[in-house]
């Protein structure tokens, strides 16, 4: 808490002027790249391009897997947040490394992984075939995928804020009489809308960035996995034209997402991880509190 | 015990040192083609093959290094049109090898290959089964049943165009639930036992020793895929380059690459050894 506390708003900052020298070529090397592309693009044939059957094939199934995807992330990822900001249990930091890991991992081995659990002669994946269900080579391969990489970022942002909005609030309810779902409720997911709100963003924009995972564990089919990082990169293979209009469209998509999440209510929710997000989402009353 | 074991590695430290030492100064085996004329080569030779070629080029380069000492070899595998893009965009490479015309035309073209390419190779597909072949897979036409999970290189990548000539050739519709955009993409899947059957090249099935089956089939002898060598522009060291190619092109590199189930190049193209 000490860190946030020094960086009030308005204090001195002490950055020596060759900070920003450095800085800025931190930047450069994100925005140079893009910038590069977007000068590689042909914009006459652009409208075509991006257009086309396959292109909007591709885009479509990337948006409604990237959202189904979201949407299981919050379903498993609010209760494992929940329980690892509040819960007290043996092998809690065990749990929360394991969550973590998809972060650091190559896509690819996440796509290995989910193919000896969910493929044909995987752990489950025989079960599954018994019982008539078969994952592989499906939509449901895709967004199995994207939610293994997707969702730490939802767990992440939200056990931060949960950790910063602090049990105060929940410990009033319980003693005036709130049964624990009912401070769930009414209380807890309340308090943590923003964070929960911009972790779903950050998951929904990974999991339209997904590729490794896809590739290896759901294969490749217009229209049935076949998403549009997938397509980029089959494009790329004999149309760099399609390929780099494409990658702008899944450029623009990403900066629209991420700009609507840092644009937060009130206060900009910070990135993924929580240690940031403390010294930024505490409601300025709390913080003398504290 | 220390003591003898220590005896022991300086006697085998020493033995290799004289090994190096003799075969350092030793001449190269005679009837040599690559080394005969020219004994001294040295230098550094960047190899941008096609991901096919990563077993048999990864035996010629050591076999190019053996017969010329001082010289380095670094390959580079990837797909054809991803080398070529690389190529093309300035990427430091002596050689080029390709897993078909249409990236080689593409160099060409750009006028970034020296000299003529040459054909030293070709491959055709097969299918895979996984072991065992669970889906009693016996003819091309069986990859059309009902229920068989077949997977394709997409018609974008070499092996897909030819899968779709197959296609024409045996007049079966497939139904392929993925099309991957590269073969070790399709080969994964088979091995994993994912798919039923996929389509490959010959050189796969090989390679990937005993863990998939392969099916030849009389169609694919219409989608031959023809694989060109060439020395690029852009190499500093042009000599080495064409010594390289000549090993490849050569009886040795002939057998080399027959044994990994390559088929030999056209014959009307063939070069004059």
């Amino acid at each position: 808490m000490k860190a946030g506390q020094r960086r009030s708003p308005g204090a001195y900052t002490g950055i020596p002027s060759w900070i920003y020298v450095v800085a800025a070529a931190g930047g450069l090397l994100v925005v140079l790249p893009l910038a590069a592309m977007v000068a590689k693009v042909n914009w006459a044939q652009f409208i075509p391009l991006v257009t086309s059957e396959s292109s909007l094939t591709a885009l479509g199934l990337s948006l409604r897997t990237s959202a189904a995807s979201t949407l299981l992330c919050i379903v498993l990822g609010v209760p494992l947040a929940l329980v690892l900001a509040r819960g007290s249990f043996p092998g809690q930091r065990l749990l929360r490394s394991f969550v973590l890991l998809p972060l650091v991992l190559p896509p690819v081995v996440g796509g290995i992984a989910l193919l000896y659990t969910f493929g044909r002669q995987g752990l489950l994946g025989r079960s599954l075939e018994v019982l008539g269900i078969q994952i592989a080579f499906s939509t449901a391969a895709v967004v199995l995928a994207q939610t293994f990489v997707a969702l730490p970022f939802l767990v992440v942002s939200l056990e931060g804020t949960l950790r910063t909005a602090g049990g105060r609030y929940e410990a009033v309810a319980a003693t005036l009489g709130a049964r624990p779902g009912t401070v769930l409720r009414r209380v807890t997911l309340p308090l943590v809308l923003p964070g929960l709100a911009s972790g779903a963003v950050l998951s929904f924009a990974r999991s339209l960035g997904e590729f490794g995972a896809t590739l290896t564990f759901a294969g490749s089919l217009q229209g049935v996995t076949r998403t549009l990082p997938l397509e980029i990169y089959l494009q790329r293979e004999t149309d760099a034209d399609a390929a780099v209009a494409l990658s702008l469209v899944l450029v623009a998509v990403a900066v629209t997402v991420v700009a609507v999440s840092y644009r937060g209510p009130r206060r900009p929710p910070a990135g993924p991880f929580g240690s940031e997000r403390r010294t930024t989402a505490v409601p300025a009353r709390d913080r003398s509190v504290q | 015990m220390t003591f003898r074991r220590l005896r022991i590695a300086a006697l085998l430290a020493a033995s290799t040192l004289l090994a190096a030492a003799v075969s350092g100064c030793a001449p190269g085996p005679s009837g040599n083609p690559a080394a005969s004329g020219t004994p001294q080569r040295s230098g550094t030779l960047t190899v941008f093959a096609a991901a096919s070629l990563k077993a048999t080029f990864t035996r010629l380069a050591a076999e190019f290094e053996n017969r010329n000492p001082g010289t380095t070899v670094t390959l580079s595998f990837a797909g054809s049109s991803d080398l070529a893009t690389q190529i093309s965009q300035g990427a430091p490479a002596d050689v080029f090898a390709s897993a078909d015309t249409r990236n080689m035309a593409r160099l060409s073209d750009a006028a970034l290959i020296h000299g003529q390419a040459v054909n030293f190779a070709t491959n055709v597909l097969e299918i895979a089964v996984p072991a065992g072949n669970p889906a009693s897979i016996s003819s091309f036409a069986d990859l059309a049943r009902p229920g068989v999970k077949v997977v394709v290189c997409a018609s974008q990548v070499p092996c897909g165009a030819a899968a779709e000539s197959a296609e024409r050739e045996a007049g079966t519709v497939l139904k392929p639930v993925s099309e991957e955009s590269s073969v070790a993409d399709v080969l994964g899947k088979v091995v994993s036992g994912e798919a039923d059957a996929g389509l490959v090249y010959a050189t796969d099935v090989k390679g990937a020793r005993g863990k998939v089956e392969g099916i030849p089939f009389p169609e694919a002898g219409k989608a031959v895929t023809t694989y060109p060598i060439a020395a690029l522009e852009g190499s500093r060291n042009k000599e080495l380059a064409a010594a390289f190619i000549s090993l490849v092109a050569g009886s040795d590199g002939q057998k080399t690459l027959a044994d990994a189930g390559f088929g030999a190049p056209p014959a009307e193209v063939r070069p004059s050894q």
